[in-house]
Protein backbone atom coordinates (compact mmCIF):
# COMPACT_ATOMS: atom_id res chain seq x y z
CA UNK A 1 0.00 0.00 0.00
CA UNK A 2 2.75 2.39 1.06
CA UNK A 3 4.92 1.44 -1.91
CA UNK A 4 1.95 1.80 -4.21
CA UNK A 5 1.18 5.27 -2.92
CA UNK A 6 4.80 6.33 -3.23
CA UNK A 7 4.90 5.06 -6.78
CA UNK A 8 1.76 7.02 -7.61
CA UNK A 9 3.14 10.19 -6.06
CA UNK A 10 6.40 9.82 -7.96
CA UNK A 11 4.45 8.89 -11.07
CA UNK A 12 2.55 12.16 -10.89
CA UNK A 13 5.78 14.08 -10.37
CA UNK A 14 7.49 12.35 -13.28
CA UNK A 15 4.51 12.98 -15.54
CA UNK A 16 4.50 16.62 -14.50
CA UNK A 17 8.25 16.89 -15.13
CA UNK A 18 7.77 15.42 -18.58
CA UNK A 19 4.93 17.82 -19.43
CA UNK A 20 6.95 20.74 -18.13
CA UNK A 21 9.88 19.93 -20.38
CA UNK A 22 7.44 19.67 -23.31
CA UNK A 23 6.08 23.12 -22.38
CA UNK A 24 9.64 24.47 -22.34
CA UNK A 25 10.56 23.04 -25.74
CA UNK A 26 7.31 23.18 -27.68
CA UNK A 27 7.33 26.88 -28.65
CA UNK A 28 10.95 26.68 -29.72
CA UNK A 29 10.32 23.59 -31.87
CA UNK A 30 7.76 25.43 -34.02
CA UNK A 31 10.50 27.61 -35.50
CA UNK A 32 12.35 24.78 -37.32
CA UNK A 33 9.05 23.10 -38.27
CA UNK A 34 7.65 26.16 -40.04
CA UNK A 35 11.01 27.16 -41.50
CA UNK A 36 10.82 24.17 -43.88
CA UNK A 37 7.11 24.61 -44.65
CA UNK A 38 6.15 25.87 -48.12
CA UNK A 39 3.36 28.18 -46.87
CA UNK A 40 4.28 31.81 -46.17
CA UNK A 41 2.27 31.90 -42.93
CA UNK A 42 2.96 29.52 -40.05
CA UNK A 43 -0.25 27.50 -39.63
CA UNK A 44 -1.53 23.93 -39.63
CA UNK A 45 -1.91 21.78 -41.64
CA UNK A 46 1.65 21.87 -42.99
CA UNK A 47 1.62 22.36 -46.75
CA UNK A 48 4.88 20.77 -47.87
CA UNK A 49 8.62 20.53 -47.36
CA UNK A 50 10.99 23.11 -48.84
CA UNK A 51 14.46 24.51 -48.23
CA UNK A 52 13.88 27.63 -50.30
CA UNK A 53 13.71 29.94 -47.25
CA UNK A 54 17.19 28.76 -46.30
CA UNK A 55 18.46 29.13 -49.86
CA UNK A 56 17.33 32.77 -49.90
CA UNK A 57 19.33 33.63 -46.78
CA UNK A 58 22.84 33.89 -48.31
CA UNK A 59 21.42 36.10 -51.08
CA UNK A 60 20.47 38.84 -48.64
CA UNK A 61 23.38 41.32 -48.27
CA UNK A 62 21.84 43.05 -45.21
CA UNK A 63 21.66 39.70 -43.46
CA UNK A 64 25.28 38.86 -44.24
CA UNK A 65 26.35 42.25 -42.86
CA UNK A 66 24.34 41.62 -39.70
CA UNK A 67 25.89 38.16 -39.30
CA UNK A 68 29.40 39.61 -39.67
CA UNK A 69 28.59 42.37 -37.14
CA UNK A 70 27.25 39.79 -34.69
CA UNK A 71 30.41 37.75 -35.08
CA UNK A 72 32.67 40.75 -34.46
CA UNK A 73 30.65 41.93 -31.45
CA UNK A 74 30.32 38.40 -30.03
CA UNK A 75 34.02 37.57 -30.27
CA UNK A 76 35.10 40.92 -28.80
CA UNK A 77 32.55 40.74 -25.97
CA UNK A 78 33.47 37.13 -25.19
CA UNK A 79 37.20 37.84 -24.98
CA UNK A 80 36.85 41.07 -22.98
CA UNK A 81 34.33 39.71 -20.49
CA UNK A 82 36.27 36.47 -20.01
CA UNK A 83 39.51 38.37 -19.30
CA UNK A 84 37.71 40.62 -16.79
CA UNK A 85 35.93 37.53 -15.44
CA UNK A 86 39.20 35.63 -14.93
CA UNK A 87 40.69 38.50 -12.92
CA UNK A 88 37.62 38.86 -10.73
CA UNK A 89 36.96 35.15 -10.25
CA UNK A 90 40.58 34.50 -9.35
CA UNK A 91 40.52 37.35 -6.86
CA UNK A 92 37.23 36.20 -5.30
CA UNK A 93 38.22 32.55 -4.94
CA UNK A 94 41.88 33.04 -3.97
CA UNK A 95 41.98 36.07 -1.66
CA UNK A 96 40.14 37.29 1.42
CA UNK A 97 39.76 41.02 1.86
CA UNK A 98 37.21 43.51 3.19
CA UNK A 99 34.56 44.63 0.70
CA UNK A 100 34.95 41.43 -1.30
CA UNK A 101 31.25 40.53 -1.09
CA UNK A 102 30.11 44.06 -1.91
CA UNK A 103 32.34 44.22 -4.99
CA UNK A 104 31.16 40.80 -6.09
CA UNK A 105 27.55 41.93 -5.64
CA UNK A 106 28.16 45.00 -7.80
CA UNK A 107 29.79 42.96 -10.57
CA UNK A 108 26.91 40.47 -10.53
CA UNK A 109 24.23 43.21 -10.42
CA UNK A 110 23.46 43.36 -14.17
CA UNK A 111 22.07 39.84 -13.82
CA UNK A 112 19.10 41.08 -11.78
CA UNK A 113 18.66 44.59 -13.15
CA UNK A 114 15.97 45.18 -15.76
CA UNK A 115 17.87 45.24 -19.07
CA UNK A 116 16.15 48.42 -20.15
CA UNK A 117 17.74 50.25 -17.19
CA UNK A 118 21.22 49.03 -18.15
CA UNK A 119 20.58 49.99 -21.78
CA UNK A 120 19.20 53.49 -21.29
CA UNK A 121 21.69 54.48 -18.60
CA UNK A 122 24.60 53.49 -20.86
CA UNK A 123 22.91 55.29 -23.75
CA UNK A 124 22.59 58.51 -21.73
CA UNK A 125 26.27 58.48 -20.70
CA UNK A 126 27.49 57.73 -24.21
CA UNK A 127 25.38 60.51 -25.70
CA UNK A 128 26.45 62.91 -22.93
CA UNK A 129 30.10 62.20 -23.63
CA UNK A 130 29.44 62.98 -27.28
CA UNK A 131 30.57 59.50 -28.37
CA UNK A 132 28.83 58.17 -31.44
CA UNK A 133 26.87 54.93 -31.25
CA UNK A 134 28.55 52.02 -32.99
CA UNK A 135 29.31 48.34 -32.65
CA UNK A 136 31.96 49.37 -30.11
CA UNK A 137 29.32 50.78 -27.76
CA UNK A 138 27.33 47.55 -28.19
CA UNK A 139 30.41 45.59 -27.10
CA UNK A 140 30.74 47.81 -24.00
CA UNK A 141 27.16 46.99 -23.02
CA UNK A 142 27.44 43.30 -23.80
CA UNK A 143 30.60 42.93 -21.70
CA UNK A 144 28.71 44.39 -18.75
CA UNK A 145 25.93 41.77 -18.95
CA UNK A 146 28.31 38.91 -19.85
CA UNK A 147 30.68 39.34 -16.89
CA UNK A 148 28.23 37.87 -14.31
CA UNK A 149 27.84 34.70 -16.40
CA UNK A 150 31.57 34.49 -17.02
CA UNK A 151 32.15 34.91 -13.27
CA UNK A 152 29.70 32.11 -12.45
CA UNK A 153 31.37 29.67 -14.82
CA UNK A 154 34.90 30.66 -13.78
CA UNK A 155 34.44 30.74 -9.99
CA UNK A 156 33.02 27.21 -10.25
CA UNK A 157 36.17 26.26 -12.20
CA UNK A 158 38.56 28.02 -9.82
CA UNK A 159 36.91 26.80 -6.63
CA UNK A 160 38.24 23.50 -5.40
CA UNK A 161 41.40 24.34 -7.25
CA UNK A 162 44.19 23.13 -5.01
CA UNK A 163 46.57 25.92 -4.12
CA UNK A 164 49.25 23.49 -2.96
CA UNK A 165 49.83 22.58 -6.61
CA UNK A 166 50.89 26.15 -7.34
CA UNK A 167 53.00 26.21 -4.20
CA UNK A 168 54.65 22.97 -5.23
CA UNK A 169 55.45 24.43 -8.62
CA UNK A 170 56.95 27.51 -6.99
CA UNK A 171 58.93 25.34 -4.58
CA UNK A 172 60.34 23.45 -7.51
CA UNK A 173 61.73 26.70 -8.85
CA UNK A 174 59.12 27.80 -11.36
CA UNK A 175 58.63 31.57 -11.70
CA UNK A 176 55.26 33.13 -10.91
CA UNK A 177 54.43 33.46 -14.59
CA UNK A 178 55.71 29.96 -15.32
CA UNK A 179 53.52 28.55 -12.55
CA UNK A 180 50.51 30.34 -13.98
CA UNK A 181 51.22 29.15 -17.53
CA UNK A 182 52.19 25.56 -16.74
CA UNK A 183 50.06 24.71 -13.69
CA UNK A 184 47.16 27.12 -13.25
CA UNK A 185 46.19 27.69 -16.86
CA UNK A 186 45.97 24.05 -18.00
CA UNK A 187 43.74 23.25 -15.04
CA UNK A 188 41.32 26.10 -15.59
CA UNK A 189 41.45 26.06 -19.40
CA UNK A 190 38.13 24.19 -19.82
CA UNK A 191 36.39 26.74 -17.58
CA UNK A 192 37.89 29.59 -19.61
CA UNK A 193 36.76 28.13 -22.93
CA UNK A 194 33.35 27.45 -21.43
CA UNK A 195 33.14 31.10 -20.34
CA UNK A 196 34.13 32.28 -23.83
CA UNK A 197 31.38 30.16 -25.41
CA UNK A 198 28.72 31.25 -22.91
CA UNK A 199 29.57 34.94 -23.38
CA UNK A 200 29.62 34.62 -27.17
CA UNK A 201 26.19 32.97 -27.09
CA UNK A 202 24.73 35.67 -24.86
CA UNK A 203 26.10 38.41 -27.07
CA UNK A 204 24.89 36.64 -30.23
CA UNK A 205 21.33 36.43 -28.86
CA UNK A 206 21.17 39.74 -27.00
CA UNK A 207 18.70 42.20 -28.45
CA UNK A 208 17.74 45.09 -26.19
CA UNK A 209 21.15 46.54 -25.35
CA UNK A 210 22.27 46.22 -28.97
CA UNK A 211 19.00 47.86 -30.06
CA UNK A 212 19.69 50.94 -27.91
CA UNK A 213 23.45 51.18 -28.28
CA UNK A 214 24.06 50.52 -31.97
CA UNK A 215 24.27 53.22 -34.58
CA UNK A 216 23.41 52.24 -38.14
CA UNK A 217 24.97 48.76 -38.03
CA UNK A 218 22.61 45.92 -37.13
CA UNK A 219 23.41 42.69 -35.31
CA UNK A 220 21.41 39.55 -36.14
CA UNK A 221 18.67 40.04 -33.50
CA UNK A 222 18.24 43.65 -34.65
CA UNK A 223 18.00 42.48 -38.25
CA UNK A 224 15.31 39.97 -37.20
CA UNK A 225 13.47 42.69 -35.30
CA UNK A 226 13.40 44.85 -38.41
CA UNK A 227 12.11 41.98 -40.55
CA UNK A 228 9.30 41.16 -38.12
CA UNK A 229 7.36 44.19 -39.36
CA UNK A 230 6.84 42.52 -42.72
CA UNK A 231 4.55 39.49 -42.62
CA UNK A 232 5.92 38.28 -45.96
CA UNK A 233 9.44 38.07 -44.52
CA UNK A 234 8.39 35.71 -41.73
CA UNK A 235 9.52 32.38 -43.29
CA UNK A 236 13.01 33.81 -43.87
CA UNK A 237 13.10 35.01 -40.27
CA UNK A 238 12.03 31.54 -39.11
CA UNK A 239 14.85 29.97 -41.15
CA UNK A 240 17.39 32.42 -39.74
CA UNK A 241 15.99 31.91 -36.25
CA UNK A 242 16.37 28.15 -36.63
CA UNK A 243 20.03 28.55 -37.57
CA UNK A 244 20.57 30.83 -34.55
CA UNK A 245 18.84 28.32 -32.28
CA UNK A 246 21.04 25.53 -33.59
CA UNK A 247 24.16 27.65 -33.06
CA UNK A 248 23.19 28.53 -29.47
CA UNK A 249 22.31 24.93 -28.72
CA UNK A 250 25.61 23.64 -30.07
CA UNK A 251 27.72 26.27 -28.30
CA UNK A 252 26.00 25.75 -24.96
CA UNK A 253 26.32 21.97 -25.16
CA UNK A 254 30.06 22.23 -25.78
CA UNK A 255 30.34 24.80 -22.97
CA UNK A 256 28.48 22.49 -20.59
CA UNK A 257 30.68 19.49 -21.43
CA UNK A 258 33.81 21.59 -20.88
CA UNK A 259 32.44 23.03 -17.66
CA UNK A 260 31.84 19.54 -16.31
CA UNK A 261 35.25 18.38 -17.38
CA UNK A 262 36.74 21.40 -15.58
CA UNK A 263 34.82 20.60 -12.40
CA UNK A 264 35.89 16.96 -12.54
CA UNK A 265 39.52 17.87 -13.18
CA UNK A 266 39.90 20.23 -10.23
CA UNK A 267 37.99 17.84 -7.97
CA UNK A 268 40.14 14.85 -8.88
CA UNK A 269 43.38 16.74 -8.47
CA UNK A 270 42.17 18.18 -5.20
CA UNK A 271 41.24 14.74 -3.95
CA UNK A 272 44.62 13.36 -4.89
CA UNK A 273 46.58 15.93 -2.95
CA UNK A 274 44.22 16.72 -0.08
CA UNK B 1 51.67 35.75 -7.66
CA UNK B 2 54.64 37.13 -5.73
CA UNK B 3 53.29 35.53 -2.59
CA UNK B 4 53.75 32.11 -4.09
CA UNK B 5 57.22 32.93 -5.38
CA UNK B 6 58.52 34.52 -2.18
CA UNK B 7 57.04 31.95 0.14
CA UNK B 8 59.12 29.13 -1.33
CA UNK B 9 60.70 27.72 1.84
CA UNK B 10 57.38 27.42 3.62
CA UNK B 11 58.88 25.92 6.76
CA UNK B 12 61.62 28.45 7.28
CA UNK B 13 59.30 31.40 7.11
CA UNK B 14 59.49 33.70 10.13
CA UNK B 15 56.32 34.84 11.82
CA UNK B 16 56.91 38.47 10.86
CA UNK B 17 57.27 37.56 7.21
CA UNK B 18 54.15 35.46 7.30
CA UNK B 19 52.22 38.35 8.86
CA UNK B 20 53.50 40.67 6.18
CA UNK B 21 52.34 38.19 3.58
CA UNK B 22 48.89 37.96 5.12
CA UNK B 23 48.67 41.71 5.21
CA UNK B 24 49.50 41.92 1.56
CA UNK B 25 46.78 39.44 0.67
CA UNK B 26 43.96 42.01 0.71
CA UNK B 27 46.06 44.32 -1.43
CA UNK B 28 46.74 41.62 -3.99
CA UNK B 29 43.14 40.47 -4.07
CA UNK B 30 41.90 44.00 -4.52
CA UNK B 31 44.46 44.78 -7.21
CA UNK B 32 43.40 41.69 -9.12
CA UNK B 33 39.69 42.50 -9.05
CA UNK B 34 40.09 46.24 -9.66
CA UNK B 35 39.83 46.20 -13.51
CA UNK B 36 36.50 44.38 -13.37
CA UNK B 37 35.36 46.49 -10.43
CA UNK B 38 36.27 49.71 -12.28
CA UNK B 39 34.46 48.48 -15.38
CA UNK B 40 31.28 47.94 -13.37
CA UNK B 41 31.71 51.31 -11.64
CA UNK B 42 32.20 53.27 -14.85
CA UNK B 43 29.64 51.46 -17.00
CA UNK B 44 26.98 50.63 -14.44
CA UNK B 45 27.13 52.80 -11.30
CA UNK B 46 28.12 56.03 -13.02
CA UNK B 47 25.45 55.69 -15.75
CA UNK B 48 22.75 55.00 -13.16
CA UNK B 49 23.85 58.12 -11.27
CA UNK B 50 23.62 60.09 -14.53
CA UNK B 51 20.08 58.76 -15.03
CA UNK B 52 19.14 59.83 -11.50
CA UNK B 53 20.59 63.30 -12.13
CA UNK B 54 18.65 63.63 -15.39
CA UNK B 55 15.42 62.74 -13.65
CA UNK B 56 15.64 66.06 -11.77
CA UNK B 57 16.30 68.15 -14.89
CA UNK B 58 14.12 69.41 -17.74
CA UNK B 59 14.26 68.91 -21.48
CA UNK B 60 14.40 72.21 -23.34
CA UNK B 61 14.04 71.17 -26.97
CA UNK B 62 17.57 70.09 -27.81
CA UNK B 63 19.24 71.15 -24.58
CA UNK B 64 18.85 70.06 -20.99
CA UNK B 65 17.90 72.64 -18.38
CA UNK B 66 19.85 71.70 -15.24
CA UNK B 67 17.79 73.45 -12.60
CA UNK B 68 16.47 71.07 -9.97
CA UNK B 69 12.83 70.09 -10.35
CA UNK B 70 10.47 67.34 -9.23
CA UNK B 71 8.13 67.95 -12.16
CA UNK B 72 9.16 64.70 -13.94
CA UNK B 73 8.27 62.65 -10.88
CA UNK B 74 4.94 64.44 -10.58
CA UNK B 75 4.20 63.46 -14.19
CA UNK B 76 5.46 59.90 -13.72
CA UNK B 77 3.32 59.30 -10.64
CA UNK B 78 0.14 61.26 -11.41
CA UNK B 79 -0.35 61.23 -15.21
CA UNK B 80 -2.91 58.46 -15.82
CA UNK B 81 -0.96 56.89 -18.72
CA UNK B 82 2.25 56.40 -16.74
CA UNK B 83 0.43 55.43 -13.55
CA UNK B 84 -1.53 52.76 -15.45
CA UNK B 85 1.59 51.50 -17.20
CA UNK B 86 3.43 51.23 -13.89
CA UNK B 87 0.57 49.35 -12.27
CA UNK B 88 0.20 47.03 -15.22
CA UNK B 89 3.95 46.31 -15.30
CA UNK B 90 3.87 45.50 -11.60
CA UNK B 91 0.77 43.35 -11.94
CA UNK B 92 2.28 41.44 -14.86
CA UNK B 93 5.64 40.89 -13.19
CA UNK B 94 4.06 39.76 -9.91
CA UNK B 95 1.72 37.37 -11.72
CA UNK B 96 4.58 36.02 -13.82
CA UNK B 97 6.83 35.46 -10.82
CA UNK B 98 3.98 33.75 -8.93
CA UNK B 99 3.30 31.34 -11.80
CA UNK B 100 6.94 30.63 -12.61
CA UNK B 101 7.70 29.82 -8.97
CA UNK B 102 4.59 27.66 -8.46
CA UNK B 103 5.19 25.78 -11.71
CA UNK B 104 8.93 25.47 -11.10
CA UNK B 105 8.80 24.16 -7.54
CA UNK B 106 7.58 20.62 -8.34
CA UNK B 107 10.23 20.31 -11.07
CA UNK B 108 13.01 21.46 -8.78
CA UNK B 109 11.66 19.06 -6.12
CA UNK B 110 11.47 16.21 -8.59
CA UNK B 111 15.05 16.73 -9.79
CA UNK B 112 16.46 17.18 -6.30
CA UNK B 113 14.63 14.29 -4.59
CA UNK B 114 14.01 11.87 -7.44
CA UNK B 115 16.58 12.90 -10.03
CA UNK B 116 18.96 10.15 -9.00
CA UNK B 117 21.99 9.88 -11.23
CA UNK B 118 20.45 12.05 -13.93
CA UNK B 119 20.27 15.28 -11.92
CA UNK B 120 22.68 17.24 -14.07
CA UNK B 121 21.12 15.91 -17.27
CA UNK B 122 17.70 17.15 -16.13
CA UNK B 123 19.14 20.55 -15.22
CA UNK B 124 20.85 20.76 -18.60
CA UNK B 125 17.61 19.84 -20.41
CA UNK B 126 15.74 22.54 -18.57
CA UNK B 127 18.30 25.32 -19.00
CA UNK B 128 19.01 24.74 -22.71
CA UNK B 129 15.90 26.49 -24.09
CA UNK B 130 16.76 29.44 -21.86
CA UNK B 131 20.08 29.90 -23.68
CA UNK B 132 18.38 30.34 -27.02
CA UNK B 133 17.61 33.88 -28.08
CA UNK B 134 15.01 35.62 -25.96
CA UNK B 135 13.75 37.47 -29.02
CA UNK B 136 13.25 34.18 -30.87
CA UNK B 137 11.32 32.62 -28.00
CA UNK B 138 8.99 35.61 -27.84
CA UNK B 139 8.64 35.45 -31.61
CA UNK B 140 7.64 31.79 -31.47
CA UNK B 141 4.83 32.67 -29.06
CA UNK B 142 3.63 35.23 -31.57
CA UNK B 143 3.62 32.44 -34.16
CA UNK B 144 1.67 30.19 -31.79
CA UNK B 145 -0.92 32.65 -30.52
CA UNK B 146 -1.47 34.70 -33.69
CA UNK B 147 -4.78 35.04 -35.57
CA UNK B 148 -3.53 32.75 -38.33
CA UNK B 149 -1.23 31.04 -35.87
CA UNK B 150 -0.44 27.53 -34.75
CA UNK B 151 -2.98 27.30 -31.93
CA UNK B 152 -5.90 28.76 -33.89
CA UNK B 153 -5.25 26.70 -37.03
CA UNK B 154 -4.61 23.60 -34.94
CA UNK B 155 -7.82 23.98 -32.94
CA UNK B 156 -9.80 24.66 -36.12
CA UNK B 157 -8.27 21.59 -37.74
CA UNK B 158 -9.41 19.52 -34.77
CA UNK B 159 -12.87 21.03 -35.00
CA UNK B 160 -12.72 22.58 -31.52
CA UNK B 161 -13.43 26.09 -32.83
CA UNK B 162 -15.05 27.31 -36.05
CA UNK B 163 -13.22 30.55 -36.62
CA UNK B 164 -9.86 31.87 -35.36
CA UNK B 165 -9.94 33.44 -31.91
CA UNK B 166 -8.57 36.97 -31.55
CA UNK B 167 -8.47 36.60 -27.78
CA UNK B 168 -5.11 34.79 -27.76
CA UNK B 169 -2.69 37.47 -28.91
CA UNK B 170 -2.21 41.17 -28.15
CA UNK B 171 -3.29 41.37 -24.54
CA UNK B 172 -1.69 41.11 -21.11
CA UNK B 173 -2.43 37.37 -20.81
CA UNK B 174 -0.27 36.75 -23.88
CA UNK B 175 2.49 38.76 -22.18
CA UNK B 176 2.10 36.75 -18.96
CA UNK B 177 2.21 33.37 -20.77
CA UNK B 178 5.25 34.36 -22.82
CA UNK B 179 7.17 35.71 -19.84
CA UNK B 180 6.28 32.72 -17.67
CA UNK B 181 7.76 30.49 -20.35
CA UNK B 182 10.81 32.68 -20.89
CA UNK B 183 11.83 32.86 -17.21
CA UNK B 184 11.09 29.26 -16.20
CA UNK B 185 14.72 28.18 -15.93
CA UNK B 186 15.56 31.20 -13.79
CA UNK B 187 13.03 30.05 -11.19
CA UNK B 188 14.01 26.37 -11.19
CA UNK B 189 17.72 26.82 -10.47
CA UNK B 190 17.58 28.75 -7.17
CA UNK B 191 14.81 26.48 -5.81
CA UNK B 192 16.81 23.41 -6.83
CA UNK B 193 19.93 24.72 -5.09
CA UNK B 194 18.06 25.34 -1.83
CA UNK B 195 16.33 21.94 -2.00
CA UNK B 196 19.73 20.29 -2.43
CA UNK B 197 20.79 21.85 0.86
CA UNK B 198 17.80 20.41 2.77
CA UNK B 199 19.14 17.84 5.21
CA UNK B 200 17.46 14.57 4.21
CA UNK B 201 17.73 13.19 7.74
CA UNK B 202 15.37 15.93 8.97
CA UNK B 203 12.71 14.77 6.51
CA UNK B 204 13.28 11.19 7.68
CA UNK B 205 13.00 12.30 11.30
CA UNK B 206 9.67 14.01 10.65
CA UNK B 207 8.37 10.83 9.03
CA UNK B 208 9.66 8.67 11.91
CA UNK B 209 7.89 10.96 14.36
CA UNK B 210 4.60 10.30 12.60
CA UNK B 211 4.27 13.07 10.00
CA UNK B 212 2.77 11.92 6.71
CA UNK B 213 4.48 12.83 3.44
CA UNK B 214 2.40 15.98 3.02
CA UNK B 215 2.87 17.22 6.58
CA UNK B 216 6.60 16.52 6.56
CA UNK B 217 6.85 18.39 3.27
CA UNK B 218 4.88 21.39 4.59
CA UNK B 219 6.68 21.54 7.93
CA UNK B 220 10.23 20.59 6.97
CA UNK B 221 11.07 20.67 3.27
CA UNK B 222 9.06 23.73 2.23
CA UNK B 223 10.24 26.06 5.04
CA UNK B 224 13.83 24.95 4.57
CA UNK B 225 13.69 25.69 0.86
CA UNK B 226 12.14 29.13 1.40
CA UNK B 227 15.39 31.02 0.61
CA UNK B 228 15.35 29.46 -2.86
CA UNK B 229 11.71 30.39 -3.34
CA UNK B 230 12.46 33.98 -2.31
CA UNK B 231 15.40 34.37 -4.67
CA UNK B 232 13.49 32.69 -7.50
CA UNK B 233 10.61 35.14 -7.04
CA UNK B 234 12.97 38.13 -7.03
CA UNK B 235 15.12 36.94 -9.92
CA UNK B 236 11.98 36.70 -12.08
CA UNK B 237 10.12 39.75 -10.78
CA UNK B 238 12.83 42.40 -11.04
CA UNK B 239 13.83 41.93 -14.70
CA UNK B 240 10.30 41.28 -15.98
CA UNK B 241 9.01 44.64 -14.72
CA UNK B 242 11.26 46.33 -17.27
CA UNK B 243 10.63 43.95 -20.14
CA UNK B 244 10.44 45.62 -23.53
CA UNK B 245 10.41 42.91 -26.21
CA UNK B 246 7.48 40.81 -24.99
CA UNK B 247 4.89 43.59 -24.63
CA UNK B 248 6.02 45.05 -27.94
CA UNK B 249 5.66 41.75 -29.85
CA UNK B 250 2.70 40.01 -28.20
CA UNK B 251 1.18 42.67 -25.93
CA UNK B 252 -0.68 44.84 -28.43
CA UNK B 253 -2.38 47.95 -27.01
CA UNK B 254 -3.58 46.30 -23.82
CA UNK B 255 -0.21 44.77 -23.00
CA UNK B 256 2.03 47.84 -23.22
CA UNK B 257 4.40 48.08 -20.25
CA UNK B 258 6.49 50.81 -18.67
CA UNK B 259 9.65 49.92 -20.60
CA UNK B 260 7.88 50.79 -23.84
CA UNK B 261 7.07 54.24 -22.44
CA UNK B 262 10.66 54.68 -21.27
CA UNK B 263 11.93 53.75 -24.72
CA UNK B 264 9.54 56.25 -26.31
CA UNK B 265 10.96 59.06 -24.17
CA UNK B 266 14.46 58.26 -25.36
CA UNK B 267 13.30 57.79 -28.93
CA UNK B 268 10.44 59.60 -30.62
CA UNK B 269 9.22 61.75 -27.74
CA UNK B 270 12.81 62.74 -26.96
CA UNK B 271 12.25 63.74 -23.36
CA UNK B 272 15.26 62.24 -21.59
CA UNK B 273 14.52 63.64 -18.12
CA UNK B 274 11.00 62.19 -18.14
CA UNK B 275 12.36 58.86 -19.39
CA UNK B 276 14.95 58.99 -16.61
CA UNK B 277 12.31 59.75 -13.97
CA UNK B 278 10.18 56.85 -15.23
CA UNK B 279 13.22 54.54 -14.99
CA UNK B 280 14.09 55.67 -11.48
CA UNK B 281 10.46 55.34 -10.35
CA UNK B 282 10.32 51.82 -11.78
CA UNK B 283 13.54 50.84 -10.02
CA UNK B 284 12.34 52.29 -6.70
CA UNK B 285 8.95 50.59 -6.86
CA UNK B 286 10.54 47.26 -7.83
CA UNK B 287 12.93 47.57 -4.90
CA UNK B 288 10.03 48.29 -2.53
CA UNK B 289 7.94 45.40 -3.83
CA UNK B 290 10.96 43.10 -3.74
CA UNK B 291 11.58 44.06 -0.11
CA UNK B 292 7.93 43.49 0.74
CA UNK B 293 7.98 40.08 -1.00
CA UNK B 294 11.00 39.02 1.02
CA UNK B 295 9.32 40.10 4.28
CA UNK B 296 6.04 38.34 3.45
CA UNK B 297 7.72 35.09 2.43
CA UNK B 298 9.95 35.15 5.52
CA UNK B 299 6.90 35.65 7.75
CA UNK B 300 5.17 32.75 6.00
CA UNK B 301 8.27 30.64 6.54
CA UNK B 302 8.21 31.41 10.27
CA UNK B 303 4.49 30.60 10.50
CA UNK B 304 5.01 27.24 8.84
CA UNK B 305 7.51 26.08 11.45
Amino acid sequence: MMAMRRFLANGWLSAYAFLYVVFLYLPVIFLPIFSVNTAATPKFPLSGFTLKWYEDLPRTPALLDAAWNSLVVGVSAAILSTVLGILAARSITRYRYPGRRAINGLIMAPLVLPEIIVAISLLLVILQLGLSLSLFTVVLGHVLVCIPYSMTVLTAGFEGFDRSLEEASADLGESAFGTFRRVTLPMVAPAIISSLLVCFTISLDEFLIAFFLTGTEATLPIYIWGQLRFASKLPGVLALGTLLLAASFLLMTVAEILRRRAAKRTQNEGGLYA
Amino acid sequence: MTAAAEGSPAFGMTRARRDALLQSEPVQGFALISPTFLYALILLVLPILVVIAHSFWTQNYLTIDRTFTLENYRIALTEPIYRDLLWRSLYISLTVSFFTVVLAYPIAYFISFHGGRHKSLWLFLITIPFWTSYLLRVMSWKVILGYNGVLNSGLMGLGVIDEPSTALLYNSSAVIITLTHAWAAFAILPIFVSLEKVDRTLVEAAKDLGDGPIRSFLRVTLPLSAPGVISAALIVMIPTVGDYVTPKLVGGKDGVMIANAIQAQFGKASNWPLGAALSVTTMLIVTLIAGATVLILRAAQRLAR
